[in-house]
């Protein structure tokens, strides 16, 4: 069952549409729910949101599928994307993803074994070029990236128990 | 040197230039205002899509097509019509618009707002990539908010009798939602998949009625322009590319950067504002208009200025003024490989040429670097491209083809010694 904030958070997103084109807030009712669950989606959330927009369950599966923010397996707690585009491979994203897998011992795609981390297996250009090479850590960009401040931020993440 | 910012970044060198406050006080909603108080004689629909049309202003998400044009063909009807602003930036080294969300929202909103008159669109929304959710989603919808306090959104605005509402929406990671049709296809929840055209979405866009997608730069070039007139901005640039435009310059260059600047620029000016190449080193090859675009040596882009009919004449495109300068040392088949394996993940699945053949192009390159490359294989990777160009629903296709196509045509040499030495690469 879908919580009251969940509800509301979908509620504030019909409103933008025309009456009867509530299936225009999938995408944001399943960023609401993934969020609320610790980063990923489940089959019973989903009947959930198809319920709750009152329209068939195909159709949230279908979009929870073709996009690549939406998890449908469990993963990690924090998730890093790193891109490897082109205008941050030639400025050394190679190394950086690299050095990632080789200290959290996991592959892009992979998770940690203790749930902490999620490193995701980022094919898009995050459009942050000028700032190459970048990763996103929980959706907030990091620009400029070197070897020292990536061990900064996994110390950080390794340090904080939330 | 040319002046930087003159048109949509004039006004973002103050504190805050977010805040209402800041856009108010460089000269911010005087457009929209001057519309909503005179709307039938100086500032009539048709003179707004005149003087768009007259500023040359064409569209800077990657296709170039005219933006008064595009407006033109919204019908005259009593349906419902949208205006929509295509903030889902994606192009590979493509990240000007994520500056405009950030630091210029209100221009974007003003633009929104007047496009959306002219065209008869009561509502807007501006569709933004899913990745933004945190950094620039959070700043839009704040503008928004401030714009709707102050009244210069909503229904009746102004006394005006003139209503014009507008939404953010935020996507979920998909390239493919960039094409327009695919994101009407997105904004009504569903697959990002592009439509088959014609019907174009000016008579069958979101929700089936006519809708105007534009890109965010696109529209928030428009309030400078019809308040400082279509003359004023087409003194900038050239006579067929008039303007300015903001590169995005990425890469092996000292001070990557969005550089706003006037069309018609030489390329060597816009590497000077780059700071140059990086470490000294040689330029090898640029990639001008994000990576859809065809590559070109540095010997021929030296010779380019930054515009849609040189750089169309040297064999590629101005696309969404992404520049990734490329220096001597890197390998061009690990390049592609890696621009090939994006266009492969990011396909959408419908036409068969594009879903197959992005996997085909993708493995070819990907054999040839662990060294198992045929000597025929560049012949079966130009083969395979020119299959899948012109032959799919929407310009993705094309995109993941011109790479390969151009790639092999002018760095041939160091395809085929990689394929004869097993895998080594002669930039290495």
């Amino acid at each position: 069952m879908l919580n009251s904030k969940i509800k509301d958070e979908i509620d504030h997103w019909i409103h933008k549409f025309p009456e009867g084109k509530q299936r225009s807030a999938i995408l944001s009712s399943l960023h609401a729910v993934q969020h609320h669950n610790g980063g990923y989606l489940t089959t019973e959330l989903m009947n959930d949101v198809a319920d709750y927009l009152d329209i068939p369950k195909i159709q949230v599966f279908e979009v929870a599928t073709f996009y690549s923010m939406f998890q449908t397996k469990p993963v990690g707690q924090h998730e890093i994307a790193v891109c490897t585009n082109i205008s941050c491979m030639l400025r050394g994203s190679d190394n950086i993803l690299q050095h990632i897998e080789k200290r959290l011992n996991i592959k892009a795609g992979q998770s940690t074994i203790d749930g902490k981390i999620f490193l995701k297996n980022e094919e898009e250009c995050l459009a942050a070029c000028t700032g190459a090479p970048m990763m996103m850590l929980d959706h907030h960009y990091i620009e400029n990236l070197d070897i020292k401040t990536v061990d900064q931020i996994l110390n950080d993440l390794e340090k904080n128990n939330d | 040197m040319t002046d930087l910012n003159q048109v949509i970044f004039s006004n973002i060198n103050g504190q805050d230039p977010w805040s209402i406050q800041a856009y108010l006080s460089s000269g911010g909603y005087q457009t929209w205002k001057s519309i909503l108080t005179d709307q039938i004689n100086k500032h009539s629909p048709e003179k707004i899509i005149d003087a768009v049309s007259k500023s040359g202003l064409r569209g800077r998400g990657g296709a170039g097509f005219p933006t008064g044009k595009k407006w033109s063909f919204m019908p005259e009807t009593s349906q419902q019509k949208y205006i929509v602003c295509n903030s889902d930036e994606s192009e590979p080294g493509t990240c000007h618009d994520r500056d405009i969300l950030k630091y210029n929202p209100h221009a974007l909103i003003e633009g929104m707002a007047i496009a959306g008159f002219a065209t008869g669109a009561t509502v807007g929304y501006n569709y933004v990539r899913g990745e933004f959710m945190i950094e620039c989603f959070p700043r839009i919808e704040q503008a928004l908010h401030e714009a709707y306090e102050l009244g210069l959104l909503g229904t009746n605005i102004l006394d005006s009798g003139i209503n014009f509402n507008l939404h953010n929406f935020l996507g979920a990671g998909a390239y493919i939602c960039g094409e327009e049709t695919a994101l009407l296809e997105s904004l009504e929840g569903k697959q990002g998949k592009p439509r088959f055209k014609p019907p174009f979405p000016a008579n069958f866009g979101l929700y089936g009625k006519p809708t105007t997608v534009n890109n965010t730069q696109t529209l928030a070039s428009i309030p400078k322009i019809i308040q400082n007139g279509p003359e004023w901005f087409s003194s900038f640039g050239t006579e067929k590319s008039p303007g300015t435009i903001i590169f995005s310059v990425s890469g092996h260059v000292n001070k990557p950067g969005n550089y706003e600047l006037p069309l018609g620029i030489s390329f060597g000016e816009l590497l000077d504002y780059a700071g140059g190449m990086e470490n000294d080193k040689s330029l090898k090859a640029v990639i001008p208009g994000g990576s859809s675009t065809k590559i070109l040596p540095g010997e021929i882009i030296q010779n380019c200025t930054m515009d849609y009919e040189s750089l169309q004449k040297a064999g590629s495109a101005l696309g969404t003024g992404a520049v990734i300068v490329i220096a001597e040392g890197s390998c061009m088949v690990e390049l592609l490989k890696r621009i090939s394996r994006f266009y492969f993940a990011e396909n959408c699945g419908q036409c068969t040429p594009c879903r197959e053949g992005t996997g085909w192009l993708y493995r070819i390159l990907d054999r040839i670097t662990q060294g198992n490359g045929k000597i025929n294989d560049l012949e079966l990777l130009v083969d395979v491209a020119n299959r899948i160009e012109g032959n799919t629903i929407c310009a993705f296709g094309d995109a993941s083809a011109w790479p390969v196509q151009s790639f092999i045509e002018h760095f041939f040499d160091e395809f085929e010694y990689m394929i004869k030495n097993k895998g080594k690469s002669i930039a290495a």
